[in-house]
């Protein structure tokens, strides 16, 4: 039952394997699933060379990641492949919990419209992996090698040598920085000695890819207890080609083996889809695990996506914090590399996206407590909340089917506190993601607000600023350059007239004022380029 | 006013009657029911509530108090 491969790749020698020396690189990026390959993306558009090196050379055997978010796709988006993704993927934004064979509640995950991108989109994850290769391949800049194996590693104060293991035998490279994006196996964690700790989960989930007709609408459907799967919980997912994402809890004693054996497998979805013309892709039983390395960042040496923390697939949080990983450091990974910021703004990542894996972890461990209670007492407040939930708001509320992907709201040192008499009433605060809104650009044309703000340090001011920016600040005057086509841009940045919002590389917002001043402008811009500004 | 935290001061007006409305509610029903129903109602009062401090001042309590040494009724 397991798939094939669906798309191939050739291993080539490279020049750095005849060197005498190790080759010198200024960025090596170890892994090509969707963090390596992200990064690579991204560095590469901000003009930075990169060297890519995978063990594989092959992508499409079992789909693993499955839902990524609108954060996520609105930086696919600037990386140039979320287009690709929206066109092969089903999107969806409802879900509905079940307990036995009712309906306990639906929730609808977008329901306010003026957004590029949708709640969710469904995809299998070799279809991302694959769309991040043509773009890899499409720029200039990055150089992917495949059956590139890293074996070793010298991580020394001024660059890491990195050990690679090829079918012509092994040669050696040193890079400025080494990105370890090598997945949750990492190679490079355990070169580096780093633990990888925290909560494992003993119950056991069958994961299976089941290709069939059925007509069902996009939704997303998880079973408490179903009739099908007695006293334990069972997801359904739609995926492109006819495909479905069955996962159903088989508890702790399942024997991982013996239960991925066809004569297991298909009598249990038999039972869930009531007939038996289907086929199944591909199949793995997983146990699951919540964990994280203590810091990410270790000289020149960092660590992102799986490599450097782990959660279980509830909420969907693996591929999409990693892929927000990914762009949290490539900006201040150009800037460093450029000479612009000290190497002091590589901490910021470590510290904003601990932060956001200690978050992520945080979600995927309550639903995981959820979904697979642990004691008598576990599944009784469990039942509790389900029975409350048949009538009650709050009781709806409890119940934890999975909290789904949203970016982490940083607490950064890049930040510029609001000043204490601008009195903002919501909008975006520092540290959080900047929103989308559709708009009209300085050449006329309908489009949306992240689009316009790409990758770059961005002022956005309601109305005209009345100064001059500050150097490598590009300014979007809202009004005069840009249309605010349904005011939603206005609405979602809590902004008035004369209001200015700064945001960061990566779209996130570094500060505002209601009345900007340059010099304050010019303040915020040093900081959030690490340049230590203490207010 | 209330002060913030929780209240042990007594603020039923009338303790004993509440006090059997919990008795009743559990009278006849096996052990499992009666901690499902009671698994039920603390949900319900945690929500009622509403503050995470105070849940977890009350469930300090709750834990101290059973580690307590236990007082044997008189005869
Ligand atoms: C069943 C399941 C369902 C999931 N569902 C979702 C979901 O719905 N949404 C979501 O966001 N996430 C989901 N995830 C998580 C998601 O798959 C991972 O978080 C994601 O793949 C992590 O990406 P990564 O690039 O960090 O690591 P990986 O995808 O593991 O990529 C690591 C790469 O490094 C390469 N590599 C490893 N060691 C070396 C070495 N020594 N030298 C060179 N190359 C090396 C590997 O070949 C691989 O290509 C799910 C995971 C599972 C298992």
């Amino acid at each position: 039952m397991s798939r094939r491969a669906l798309y191939q790749f050739g291993y080539r020698r490279t020049r750095d394997q005849d060197s005498a020396e190790p080759a010198r690189h200024r960025v090596a990026v170890v892994g090509a699933g969707p963090v390596g390959l992200a990064l690579a993306v991204d560095l590469a558009q901000r003009g930075v060379e990169v060297v890519l090196l995978d063990d594989a050379d092959r992508i499409g055997e079992g789909s693993r990641g499955l839902c990524y978010a609108k954060r996520t796709l609105e930086i696919l988006d600037r990386l140039g492949v979320a287009q690709a993704c929206l066109d092969k993927g089903v999107v969806w934004k409802l879900g509905k919990v079940f307990q036995g064979e009712d309906l306990i509640y639906a929730f609808d995950l977008l329901p306010e419209p003026g957004h590029c991108m949708p709640a969710f989109v469904n995809l299998q994850q070799y279809y991302l992996e694959h769309a991040l290769v043509e773009r890899v391949s499409a720029l200039p800049g990055i150089d992917l090698r495949w059956r590139n194996r890293v074996t070793g590693l010298d991580n020394r104060p001024d660059g890491v040598v990195l050990e690679v293991e090829t079918p012509d035998g092994p040669y050696a490279l040193r890079a400025d920085w080494v990105v370890a994006a090598d997945g949750a196996r990492s190679t490079l964690r355990d070169l580096a000695g780093l633990d990888f700790v925290g909560e494992v989960f003993e119950d056991r989930f069958l994961i299976a890819d089941v290709t069939m007709e059925i007509d069902f609408p996009p939704e997303r459907r998880f079973w408490f207890d179903p009739p099908f799967h007695a006293g334990r919980s069972a997801l359904l997912h739609k995926q492109p080609d006819g495909m479905w994402r069955v996962d159903l809890q088989l508890g702790p004693q399942a024997d991982p083996e013996a239960e991925k054996r066809p004569e297991r497998v298909i009598p249990r979805i038999e039972a869930m889809i009531g007939h038996d013309r289907f086929s199944v892709d591909w199949v793995s039983v997983y146990s699951f695990q919540c964990r994280r390395i203590a810091r990410f960042v270790h000289g020149r040496l960092i660590f992102a996506g799986d490599a450097a923390h782990q959660v279980s697939p509830f909420g969907a949080r693996g591929a999409n914090s990693g892929i927000q990983d990914a762009e949290n450091l490539a900006w201040k990974l150009a800037r460093v590399l450029e000479g612009t910021s000290p190497a002091s703004l590589i901490d910021s990542y470590d510290r904003e996206r601990s932060a956001a894996a200690d978050e992520n972890i945080g979600h995927s461990t309550r639903s995981t407590d959820f979904i697979a209670p642990r004691s008598a007492q576990e599944v009784r407040f469990r039942d509790a909340a389900l029975a409350l939930a048949r009538s009650t708001e709050f009781g709806r509320r409890m119940v934890n089917s999975g909290r789904l992907s949203l970016p982490s709201v940083y607490d950064s040192p890049l930040s510029t506190p609001d000043a204490p008499d601008d009195d903002w009433q919501g909008g975006c605060p520092p540290g959080a993601s900047l929103p989308d809104a559709p708009v009209r650009g300085p050449d006329g044309g309908a489009t949306w607000l992240l689009r316009l703000v790409g990758g770059e340090e961005t002022l956005i001011t309601f109305g005209d600023p009345g100064f001059d920016p500050p150097d490598g600040v590009r300014v979007l005057r809202v009004g005069p350059d840009v249309v605010d086509r349904e005011g939603l841009v206005a609405t979602r940045l809590g902004a008035r007239p004369g209001a200015a919002i700064l945001v960061r590389p990566d779209q996130h917002v570094a500060a505002r004022w209601m009345r900007p001043a340059r010099d304050a402008v010019a303040r915020a811009s040093r900081r959030l380029r690490g340049h230590g500004e203490v207010a | 006013m209330t002060p913030p935290g929780l209240d042990t001061a007594c603020r039923l007006a009338d303790p004993d009657a509440a006090y059997r409305l919990l008795v009743e509610a559990h009278r006849g029903l096996s052990d499992e029911d009666s901690a499902r129903l009671n698994t039920r109602l603390v949900l319900i009062l945690a929500n009622q509530v509403g503050d995470p401090g105070v849940l977890r001042e009350a469930l300090a309590l709750a834990r101290q108090a059973g580690s307590a040494p236990s007082v044997h009724p008189s005869r």
